[in-house]
């Protein structure tokens, strides 16, 4: 041991060098340490934090037993209004729905598979923030705990509305908050009975039932009709706007071979941009479609968020699609510009459009779980509303804003011109079969008044003009809402 | 009544191993005089935690084999702690406690997952420590373990290499070979007698020369192990090699430019491995890869996501869905049953073996035991960490066990051993610390 001798025979320089040898063990330690508290945080951050959206998730098959554990709770509207409720005999659970189909597509059901916030929300309707001496009672007894329950942003006024308004048409409504996010109406048409879903189950999704369980307002592609003339709008604004620009409307105009309609055939004759947009001219949005660069009309509509996953805590939503490229012929340049072509947008798709306008040009992302309160009515947990961010700038927000006023105030949305609240809008009556008798309704708009806004979106399958369907069904919706 | 039993069981048992864990740390604070007391109290909580488990093992299963083992266990840990404090007068006892503790956990959550296992576990666990009883007298003792670098290579080299060529592929890796019966997972023993070469190399001579053939010798174990898939391991071996040789050149080029290597590998592994990327993009986001990728660590962290801090309780949770939960996974089967909060204490017993390890290393004075400690504390403390870490999504999984606590004869063999080497180090230290006093 050569080294031992050496240090025997001269202890102080030993000492010195071990002690400066013992530094490099210093930083050995300590970066190990540091790797454990690292990972001691992590950890701490995921069992208290994270680890929700596991539980949460329907691969994990642990939430099936907890619902041997616990009665699920309530699902309510912001106004308290219940729409889901478990009766428990001590024995058995049974789930009954007071609002029935009023809300069948939002609130969804718990048996055969899951949908609406009965899915979304599973975990928190299964877990129990009650009192904890009687969870612990519950437990050691083996008797059921009281699961949480969930407040959902729903309005009941809007959404009462929304759902009478739409009567027997087929169709569906989203209403929103546009400074928040919070989904305040949300109606899909045909409806069902949740409270006795799995006996319907068979006759429901056979193929015959015209997708009655399909959440329309989230998952309905249609095409969006004139109401697409505000992404059209953005893109004429964005590149060869010229506000001495007049267009002359005759009522039809052919390029290419290929013809476009205004509605009616009715002639406009000559308008300004601004006009055109409140008269929903097809002629002069079908020749701006021609004039503008290849792409700006993609790039628009991708702003808004096309061919994108819509964020939002609903699952299940359907992203819009906006397929035409550079190749596009004439003809489906000038469908397409005017919301026709091939172009596809849900509902959900279009309440965020005028939302985003609302909010001049910041988007809220769309949510529908308000908050969590135990059994006793303490709030457990508020989801936050979150901002997805800008998705145009505040001048272009402006300027649609100002051509979705002129629609009510002068155009085809004088339905909605009132003294008791600031409405802004576009009508569409979009075809969607050769038979040209044969039009969805629609309506995409927002009104505010005292500082409360709200942003709707109507479509009705089939009804006709959005003048003369859809604008009167959202003037409804937002009556009721802002009269509160 | 079970029930009831269960439930409150899952508090007590973490009120136990909370103030176990506690004692742990008290320690260290104290003079040597008053520790002794702390960890005969440690030993009560041992023995209180083996009973507190057993009879709620023993109620939900009524399988008389529980009580089999627990007779077992209870023998096997009185027996260890005969040799190591008895007949070693003067073992490090933190280190025999938390080796009895971690083995203890082991046992009951392979009673809960799969008896058949529990039985061979334990049986494993008396013969490593049979045989590793006489290893603390013989690094104490015999004086030629520093010669022995170019045989510590060729053995470990020779080793690697069978399992590379001969292995059986499991999970897409060549981790184990078989021999007749047995099946044996060599890298988790080489990577003593790996610590044991590069310590021996180092310890008299660390200019330019002997730096490079020890690297060149070391990156071919490393090397061998990556071309097994065995990634786990490799970083285990290159972490520990990097650490060693900054200790002994005490130079920070090497540790610096050494994990800029190591970095630069990853980012070449990533884009040249599907394997490599799989697990990278299972990390990212598992939710996305749930059925694929994903599948092992998001059912990992469904389980410990759902025991919460308190855990479920034992048989209460669903620990069997998650995939080889008995070895790489088991600490996400203890936290969903026994609890986050237990969960813990298992890391804090675990780094507080890391601290007495090092502890130990630096009382050392000869170089070449001196790096031996180092060595095996490094390559403890990183196995643990790169196991909870790829368990908990912290770091990518790279599928290593976790020691003394998952399922398999060559990894608590191998853990074993190096608290064995440990033990013998530490005799060796206060051995060295008389000597002093006598000159002096």
């Amino acid at each position: 041991m050569r080294s031992n001798k050496e240090e025997i025979k001269t202890p102080k320089v030993r000492r010195k060098k071990r002690r400066s040898l013992n530094r490099e063990f210093a930083v050995v330690t300590y970066s190990m340490i540091a790797l454990y508290l690292a990972l001691i945080v992590y950890f701490c951050y995921f069992v208290g934090f994270q680890s929700e959206a596991f539980i949460n998730h329907s691969s994990n098959p642990r939430l099936s037993v907890m619902s041997e554990h616990t009665i699920r709770g309530d699902i309510k509207t912001s106004d308290n209004v219940v729409l889901a409720h478990s009766d428990y005999d001590g024995k058995n659970e049974t789930r009954v729905y007071p609002k029935g189909r009023e809300y069948a597509h939002v609130v969804g059901f718990s048996v055969n598979g899951m949908s609406g916030a009965e899915k979304d929300a599973n975990f928190y309707l299964l877990r129990s923030h009650a009192f904890i001496i009687d969870r612990l009672k519950n437990d050691l007894f083996e008797k059921k705990n009281e699961g949480d329950n969930v407040i959902l942003t729903l309005d009941s006024k809007a959404q009462e509305a929304a759902y009478n308004g739409m009567g027997s048409y087929k169709g569906a409504v989203v209403a929103m908050d546009p400074e928040t996010g919070k989904i305040l109406a949300m109606v899909s048409k045909p409806d069902f009975d949740p409270s006795t879903i799995s006996q319907q189950w068979e006759s429901l999704t056979s193929s015959s039932s015209e997708s009655i369980l399909l959440n329309r307002a989230t998952q309905g592609l249609y095409p969006p009709g004139s109401t697409f003339k505000i992404i059209t709008a953005l893109a004429y604004d964005r590149n060869g706007r010229n506000d001495n620009v007049t267009f002359d409307c005759s009522g039809d105009f052919t390029s290419d071979g290929f013809t476009i309609h205004c509605y009616g055939n009715k002639a406009h004759g000559n308008q300004s941009f601004e006009t055109a947009f409140a008269n929903s001219c097809n002629t002069t949005f079908a020749k701006i479609g021609l004039v503008l660069k290849k792409n700006s009309l993609k790039n628009a509509a991708e702003d808004f968020l096309f061919n994108t996953d819509i964020p939002t805590d609903i699952s299940n939503v359907k992203s819009s699609s906006f397929t035409m490229d550079k190749s596009a012929n004439d003809a489906l340049i000038m469908q397409t510009s005017i919301g026709q072509g091939n172009t596809l947008a849900t509902p959900l798709q279009m309440a965020l459009v005028a939302s985003t306008v609302a909010n001049n040009g910041y988007l809220m992302e769309p949510y529908y779980i308000d908050s969590i309160e135990n059994n006793n009515g303490i709030n457990v947990k508020t989801f936050k509303p979150v901002e997805y961010g800008r998705l145009i700038s505040k001048k272009e927000a402006n300027r649609l804003k100002k051509y979705m006023r002129k629609v009510v105030t002068e155009g085809t949305g004088t339905g909605l011109l009132t003294s008791s609240y600031k409405a802004y809008g576009k009508t569409g009556t979009a075809e969607f079969s050769s038979n040209k008798n044969e039009a969805h309704s629609w309506f995409v708009g927002f009104a505010n008044k005292n500082g409360k806004k709200i942003a709707v979106s109507v479509i009705m399958e089939g009804a006709g003009a959005g003048s003369s369907h859809a604008l009167p069904l959202a003037k409804k919706i937002i009556d009721s809402y802002l009269s509160k | 009544m079970i029930h009831i039993i269960t439930t409150v069981s899952r508090f007590t048992m973490i009120f136990i191993i909370a103030v176990y864990t506690y004692y742990c740390f008290s320690a260290l604070g104290r003079p040597a005089e008053e520790r002794g007391g702390l960890f005969k109290g440690q030993m009560v909580y041992i023995y209180l935690l083996l009973l507190n488990a057993n009879a709620v093992l023993f109620l939900n299963t009524n399988d008389i084999r529980i009580i089999i083992m627990a007779v077992a266990e209870a023998v096997l840990i009185y027996i260890t702690n005969l040799i190591y404090k008895k007949l070693y007068s003067n073992a490090n006892e933190i280190v025999v406690n938390n080796m009895c503790m971690l083995l203890l956990v082991g046992f009951i959550m392979l009673c809960r997952l799969d008896m058949g296992q529990a039985i061979k576990q334990i049986v494993y666990a008396a013969a490593a420590l049979l045989i590793t009883a006489f290893v603390p007298i013989m690094i104490e003792r015999w004086k030629m373990w520093s010669r022995l670098s170019y045989l510590y290579a060729a053995i470990g080299i020779l080793g690697l290499l069978c399992v590379a060529v001969f292995g059986k592929v499991v999970y897409g890796a060549k981790l184990n070979i078989s021999i007749g019966p047995v099946t044996l997972q060599p890298s988790e023993i080489i990577k003593i007698i790996f610590v044991f070469f590069v310590a021996s190399m180092l310890c008299i001579y660390t200019d330019l020369k002997q730096v490079i053939i020890t690297s060149a010798i070391s990156a071919v174990f490393v090397l061998i192990l990556v071309a097994s898939k065995d990634l786990g391991s490799a970083m285990i071996y290159f972490v520990t090699f990097l650490f060693m040789l900054y200790v002994a050149t005490r130079n920070w080029t090497y540790l610096f430019a050494g994990f800029l290597m190591g970095g630069g590998a990853a980012i070449a592994g990533y884009h040249l491995f599907s394997h490599v990327r799989t697990r990278v993009i299972a990390w990212q986001d598992p939710l996305a890869v749930v059925n694929d990728a994903g599948y092992q660590i998001s059912r990992s962290l469904f389980a410990i996501g759902s025991g919460g801090w308190f855990g479920s309780g034992l048989y209460e949770g669903m620990p069997e869905k998650i995939p080889v939960v008995t070895t790489d996974f088991i600490f996400a089967a203890i936290s969903e049953e026994m609890g986050a909060v237990f969960a813990l204490c298992i890391i804090f017993i675990c780094i507080s073996c890391i601290l007495m390890f090092f502890n130990i290393a630096m009382q050392i004075h000869e170089r070449f035991y001196k790096l031996v400690a180092l060595g095996l504390a490094v390559c403890y403390g990183i196995q643990v960490f790169i196991t909870l870490g790829g368990v908990t999504k912290f770091i990518p999984s790279t599928g290593v066990t976790l020691p003394l606590i998952s399922y398999g004869g060559s990894s608590i063999l191998s853990t074993i051993f190096i608290f064995a080497v440990i033990q013998g180090l530490y005799k060796r230290a206060g051995w060295e610390a008389e000597a002093d006093n006598e000159i002096k």
